[in-house]
Formats: C-alpha cells, structure tokens, sequence
C-alpha cells in the first residue's frame, strides 16, 4: 500500500489500574486524535490492562539511534557510586 | 410475607419473560451481525471495535436471557429446564423479538455505523431508564450496560459525523443510509399494553417515552455531519413487527448461522 494513504502511525501508551507509569503498549493507525484514543482503547485494554492511555503521534517521537547505544550509555556501568543500590527501602514504601 | 408489609407489585411471570427475551433478543441479533461483520471492516482497527461492540451486546443479551431461563425455571407450570444458550439458540424466528433494524444487513461500513448509531442512541435511552426499575435485577443489569453504550454512541457518532462531513463518496453512502434505516426506528417507540403493564409497575420505561430525546440526539449528530434526516412524526412510513415475531426473511439468514451448531449437535459445548 502506498505510504500516502494510510493514516498516520499513533504510539499507544497504557498505564494500569495500580500502576504509576504509561507503559508502551503498541501502535495503531488513525486519522486524528479522538479516533487514536478510542481505537487504543479497542485495541490495547480488551483484557483489562489499564484505565488510562495516552496516544503519541509516531512522529513526534523522537528515539536514540541503537548504534549509538555504546557511545550514549557506557559511562555510567564502572560509576557504582551513581547507582542507586545503597540503601534499602523501607517497607510500606510502594513504586520503587 | 408478614402482616403489615405489602407485597411489591410485580408483572405475571409470563409478562415479565416475554419483556426480557424481547430486551435481549435486539442485542443478540445485533451482536451476531457486528460479529459477523469482522473480516469485511475498513480497516484492521475498525474490526476490532465493532467486535467489542458486539461481544459488549453480547453480554447483555446473555445476562438478560440468563435471567429470564432462572425465571422460567422457577416458575410453577414449567417441566423443561432452559438455558441461557437454549433460549438463544433454539429458538425460531417466530419466537425472537427483535427490533426490525438489527436485521438490516452490512452493506457498507456507512449501514453498519448509522445501524449502531440509531440502535445505539435508543438502548442508552432504554438502559438508563431500566436502571430505576422496580425489578432490581433488571435494575443491576441495566446499570451495568449503561456504561458501556455511552462509548457505543459516541463511537458511532463520530464515524457518522466523519463520514458524512467527509469525502463526497461517504457522505453520499451515509445519506443513503439514514435514508434507508429510517423506516426502522418508529418500531423503537411503539407501545402496546404489555408496555403500559411494565410501566404502571415501574417496571420499565413507555418506549414511546423515549422518542423526543432519540430524535433530539440523533439529529444533533446528523446535522453535524451535514446531513438530512426527515422528522420522525413526519410522512415516513414505519416499519413494524419484530417485537411480535413477525421478521424479515434477513433474519432467516442470520439465524441459520447463528443457530446451526446448537440446532445439528443439541447441547455440544467447548
């Protein structure tokens, strides 16, 4: 099919009941924005995953590009003292 | 029952089975055509939204049979146990009690979403209505279905607006369509006195309660979509009789394939 008529690519992101986070779900076409969000409902919470989405238009994403994974994100594996292993998490303490 | 208290008013028995089947009977066969419909939508997300919007009358159509099988059941002149499934898959087109409009076939995707739009409208009317019934059950049931054809008639409603207010080809497909399934809506308002049993009881809403707001809504919508939908009280004739059992030969078809498995292997489960 050619590119021209397809409907734009929508990223769909849908954060559980007891989640605190989007997590990326999938993508869809639509043609605007209203659509987007329901066709991310019809196609993305059919089994119960979330209670709230957000739809991105694919082409407002912008990505790191993967072959530059090395130069990105080495720095911080040899700096133990960034990371944050140190200390524990009180109980009762919830989203860590 | 005690001394002092009084009895709640309730329909007979028969009457209040008769109501439930011919409530679950229009999201049953609707549900079977959204169902049918998957493989010939748009596109690839459209399909999976009329499926949930059938499996969504599904569930109506189910809790409503489930409830008048434990009716029939447990009433004193019953020897045969029903089912749920057997209420819905053995019946024959006589005994089904659908509107007229959940027959009307898939001819293009413009039928399809004007059919839900007009369907769709009408039973959020209806649900909202039951859930003050006096039949508690019945209540519970329509609270719960309430929520769900909000987003059927949104839904319907902004394809109808996109279609209509869209390219000249589907504007044209969506005009033809209100043109031809309006003829089917007057069936939605009828009243006979079955209707003005239910609703002295409180048991339901008059259907034709139910009119001026559907109209109301739905040519809200209509107008958007810079189309023309000629008034309801006007000079279009009305359809009438599937709340009878009096059908068009569409539902022969549908019935046979809804049927057909239960009707060759009676009582055949997964």
């Amino acid at each position: 099919m050619p590119a021209d008529t397809q409907w734009p690519l929508w990223e769909v992101f849908v954060r559980s009941r007891r989640g605190l986070s989007h997590v990326h779900s999938g993508s869809l076409h639509a043609p605007d924005a209203e659509l987007a969000l329901q066709n991310a409902r019809d196609l993305y919470t059919r089994r119960n995953e979330g209670e709230s989405i957000w739809v991105v238009p694919s082409a407002a994403i912008v990505a790191s590009d993967p072959d530059e994974k090395d130069a990105l994100f080495t720095a911080p594996h040899d700096k133990a003292y960034r990371h944050p292993t140190f200390y524990t998490v009180p109980d009762g303490v919830q989203g860590m | 029952m005690e001394a002092g208290m009084t009895a709640v008013d309730t329909a007979p028995t028969a009457v209040r089975i008769r109501h439930l089947l011919q409530l679950a009977d229009s999201p049953l066969i609707l549900g079977q055509q959204l169902g049918a419909y998957v493989g010939s939508a748009p596109i690839l997300e459209e399909e999976m939204a009329c499926a949930n919007l059938g499996l969504d009358l599904l569930g109506h159509a189910t809790m409503l049979l489930e409830y008048a099988a434990y009716l029939t059941n447990n009433s004193s002149d019953s020897d045969a146990q029903v089912t749920a499934d057997t209420l819905a898959f053995t019946r024959d087109a006589r005994a089904m009690y659908n509107l007229l409009l959940c027959e009307r076939p898939n001819s293009d995707f413009a039928h399809v979403m004007v059919r839900h739009l007009f369907y769709s409208t009408w039973s959020l009317l209806l649900w909202t209505g039951l859930s003050e019934s006096s039949d508690e059950r019945l209540a519970a049931i329509a609270a719960k279905a309430v929520k769900e054809m909000c987003y059927h008639c949104s839904h319907s409603a902004g394809w109808v607006i996109r279609l209509g207010d869209g390219t000249a080809e589907s504007h044209a497909r969506t005009q033809a369509a209100i043109d031809e399934l309006l003829p089917y809506v007057g069936e939605m308002f009828l009243d006979d006195a079955r209707d003005s049993q239910l609703n002295e009881l409180g048991t339901a809403p008059l259907p034709s309660s139910l009119a001026d707001e559907w109209e109301s809504a739905v040519r809200q919508t209509v107008q958007q979509a810079t189309l023309a939908m000629p008034a309801l009280n006007g000079n279009v004739y009305m359809h009438s009789g599937g709340t009878e059992g009096v059908h068009s030969e569409r539902l022969g078809f549908i019935l046979a394939e809804m049927q057909y498995l239960q009707r060759s292997y009676p009582g055949l489960t997964w």
